[in-house]
């Protein structure tokens, strides 16, 4: 037994071990100079398989949806220089997000670092700003250690990409192997458990709430705290509003569920949150594009809670009365469990909420998300309806960034968590493609679509490479209005129609281009034909199908809170 | 409002540039920063002078408690405590001035530690309003060059900062 734990291993076979270690299924990457002795460990073993993607970029996306939309942490493997460049695009779009994931990056060797060799960079400080963590290995003694802390830090507390950056002789080097089963930092120790005092004076809060609103956010998803959060909001009778990174947090098909919030959000749901009197906020963080100016959002008086694990995101944008810092699922539990004993005078009470609820309903009868039904083009809106009834609501959809990202948001009702897989925080375009095949190898049998755009899809279609090659069957849904829709949008009403870049013109045949790429793509150009494409596509479970939707190019996502108003200054559709 | 806030940090490379980056990053002053390792090696103590409104200083106590190889964070302006800066400045100290010179480094306690035939190098300890207070007072074309290091700070009494 000793004399296996400590055996003789190259940097190289340790790293490939600490994967295996970790139950690392899949590591998506790219091979380049500094990295070859870890590719070559890679290849004399089975149980770590390397998804080869095109560009670097779409490994991190790749690794990224692969944590998204599992319990898994993504694994990303990339050279030193333009590999590592190549892939901080993604890194970001994790951070932004809060998504474990660890990035391996090769690095020149130790005694070239700072010579300005081939293919060197700055790694770790390149990198510094969007990673929770990072390090670069320079003994190959703290190099298993350092491999475990990557995976501890980059799932506990507020979860988040490290990237650990070795240099090729390192990799090279021979060191006894042994992987710890946990590590003790006293640096870090995130908190978990939420402050009782505080919890109570929630519990009093919600009990006292006439006009309650419940918040939730990506942190309900990462903290897999779903389950609590339904659960909460069926005992309370509450309204439910969720964010774009917390869809599917709560069941978006309930009746308690107000849509999403923000920019884009529904009428109801922006209205609720501005007029509630207490406000209980979960895994969320009042960012700018979800209630505006926070001026505006201080002229009401409300009470508001707000429960997250990381501190930092209390009190950042607004000042709440309740901070409760912890995993979310246990201190939902603790609400929940005190909740139980209802208030004497509870019962007496007339239902507390029916005043409120008949508000709500006032708001939600306008209807905020109505489009033209009888349209001869194809409205956007209406391929995502019928995405959602042809994949009964089931599917894992991934998107892209701009109009279309909204579309989906706003019209697939996503039932459960880790369905929506977007990029909310930092925006990334060419997002949809690469993560779409980290969903699809996460989760072999579901059915993964992309809702893209014709701009955003051509950012990551390399990719399409990758999908042949592995035989990833995912749906691509490209509502092509021959525009940066979002992009055109704005243009339309804050820069006098002065359409300034924003037409995509000279784009390919994506038919022939998906064909050209070994997969099989449809053009759909009438209404009536959007559902047979979409019922013909998802038949073919073995084959990526890209549907090519012709759309309204003139159509505007509605509501829309412009930037810097408030979150009740929403323009709504000329439809209503 | 000025704030001192005292850092400690795991001694390794690229803590302080994960520091100073987060105050450029984020928007957030740094008047001085002052680092040196503790009596334990493998830990540093860092003295961070900055400004900012009641929650801006929140935010920044917040984010740095962040950081993973951040240990401890006091805001040490929070209650009773000392603040020192080293100051080295060299003077035109010839003739008739080389006599004021050292009357006036006397008067601030300083002490001159290099001389040359025109020149005293004075090394003076204190509060940064004192260190002004010695420029200010001084024939400001006499001076040749000077050297801060900025605040360090600790506790008073019975407030400590350790793991
Ligand atoms: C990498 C990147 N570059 C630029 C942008 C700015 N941007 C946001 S949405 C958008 C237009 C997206 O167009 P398209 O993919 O066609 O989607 P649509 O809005 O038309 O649905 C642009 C350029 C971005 N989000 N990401």
């Amino acid at each position: 037994m000793d004399r296996i734990r400590t055996e003789e291993l190259s940097g190289a076979e340790i790293v490939v071990r600490c994967l295996q270690a970790e139950g690392v299924e899949y590591v998506f990457g790219y091979p380049g100079g500094a990295v070859l002795w870890i590719y070559d460990e890679l290849f004399k073993q089975d149980k770590v398989r390397h998804v080869l993607v095109r560009h670097e970029q779409g490994a991190a996306h790749a690794a990224d949806a692969y944590s998204r939309s599992s319990e898994k942490v993504g694994v990303c493997l990339v050279t030193s220089g333009p590999g590592l460049t190549n892939a901080v695009t993604g890194i970001a779009t994790a951070y932004m997000d809060s998504i474990p994931m660890v990035i391996i990056s090769g690095q020149v060797p130790t005694h070239a670092i700072g010579e300005d060799a081939f293919q060197e960079c700055d790694a770790v400080g390149i990198t510094r700003p969007c990673v929770k963590h990072n390090f670069l290995v320079k003994d190959i003694r703290d190099l298993a250690v350092t491999m475990k802390k990557a995976f501890h830090i980059a799932t506990t507390g507020r979860p988040g990409p490290v990237l650990v950056d070795i240099p090729k002789d390192i990799t090279a080097q021979r060191h006894e192997f042994h992987y710890p089963d946990s590590v003790a930092m006293r640096s870090y120790n995130p908190v978990t458990k939420g402050h009782a005092g505080q919890i109570r004076k929630a519990v009093a809060l919600l009990q006292e709430a006439k006009r309650p609103m419940v918040y939730s956010g990506g942190g309900v998803i990462l903290s897999n705290a779903s389950a609590q959060l339904r659960e909460l909001v069926k005992a309370t009778g509450f309204p439910c509003t969720n964010t774009l990174m917390g869809l599917g947090g709560y069941p978006g098909t309930d009746a308690q569920f107000l849509g999403m919030l923000g920019m884009h959000g529904t009428y109801e749901a922006n209205m609720a949150m501005q007029h509630c009197d207490v406000l209980i906020a979960i895994g969320a963080r009042f960012d700018d594009r979800v209630i505006g100016n926070p001026k505006h959002f201080a002229q009401n008086l409300r009470k508001i809670i707000h429960l997250d694990i990381d501190p930092s995101s209390i009190s950042k944008r607004v000042k709440v009365d309740v901070p409760i810092v912890g995993n979310i699922p246990d201190v939902l539990k603790e609400i929940l469990r005190q909740l139980e004993a209802p208030k004497a005078d509870q019962a007496a009470r007339p239902d507390p909420l029916r005043a409120w609820w008949k508000q709500i309903d006032q708001w939600r009868g306008k209807d905020c998300l109505k489009y033209d039904r009888a349209a001869k083009i194809i409205k956007p809106q209406f391929v995502i309806e019928k995405l959602y009834e042809v994949t009964g609501g089931d599917a894992i959809i991934t998107s892209d960034v701009g109009q279309h990202q909204m579309w989906a948001a706003q019209f697939y009702k996503f039932d459960q968590p880790r369905r929506w897989i977007n990029s909310g925080g930092l925006g990334t375009m060419g997002f949809g493609l690469p993560a779409a095949m980290g969903a699809q190898l996460a989760n072999p049998g579901a059915t993964v679509a992309c809702v893209t755009g014709e701009s955003s899809i051509q950012m990551c279609l390399q990719e399409l490479s990758t999908c042949k090659q592995y035989r990833l069957p995912v749906k691509i849904i490209n509502l092509n209005n021959k525009y940066m829709g979002m992009v055109r949008q704005w243009q339309q009403f804050f820069h006098g129609n002065r359409y300034s870049e924003s037409y995509m013109d000279a784009l390919p045949d994506f038919v022939k281009l998906a064909e050209g790429y070994g997969h099989s793509g449809l053009l759909i150009d009438k209404p009536q034909d959007v559902e047979p494409a979409l019922r013909q596509a998802f038949k073919r479970k073995q084959d990526l199908v890209f549907l090519d939707f012709l759309t309204d190019q003139t159509e505007n996502v509605y509501p829309m809170i412009p930037g810097g108003k408030g979150i009740t200054e929403m323009i709504l559709s000329e439809e209503l | 409002m000025r704030h001192v806030v005292s850092i400690l940090v795991e001694n390794e490379a690229g803590a302080l540039s994960r520091i100073s980056g987060l105050f450029s990053a984020r928007g957030y002053n740094i008047e001085s920063l002052t680092v040196a390792p503790t009596e334990d090696a493998s830990m540093s103590r860092m003295t961070v002078v900055t400004s900012g409104s009641d929650d801006v200083i929140e935010q920044i106590t917040k984010q740095l408690n962040k950081l993973v190889e951040v240990v401890k964070v006091v805001d040490l302006s929070e209650a009773e405590h000392i603040e020192r800066e080293l100051m080295l400045i060299k003077v035109r100290a010839g003739g008739k001035e080389r006599e004021d010179m050292k009357r006036m480094a006397d008067i601030f306690r300083g002490r001159v530690v290099d001389v040359s035939d025109n020149t005293y190098t004075i090394e003076l300890t204190g509060s940064g309003a004192k260190l002004d207070a010695f420029i200010q007072a001084l024939d400001q074309s006499a001076i040749l060059e000077t050297v801060r290091t900025g605040a360090s700070g600790i506790g008073r009494g019975n407030r400590i900062l350790k793991v």
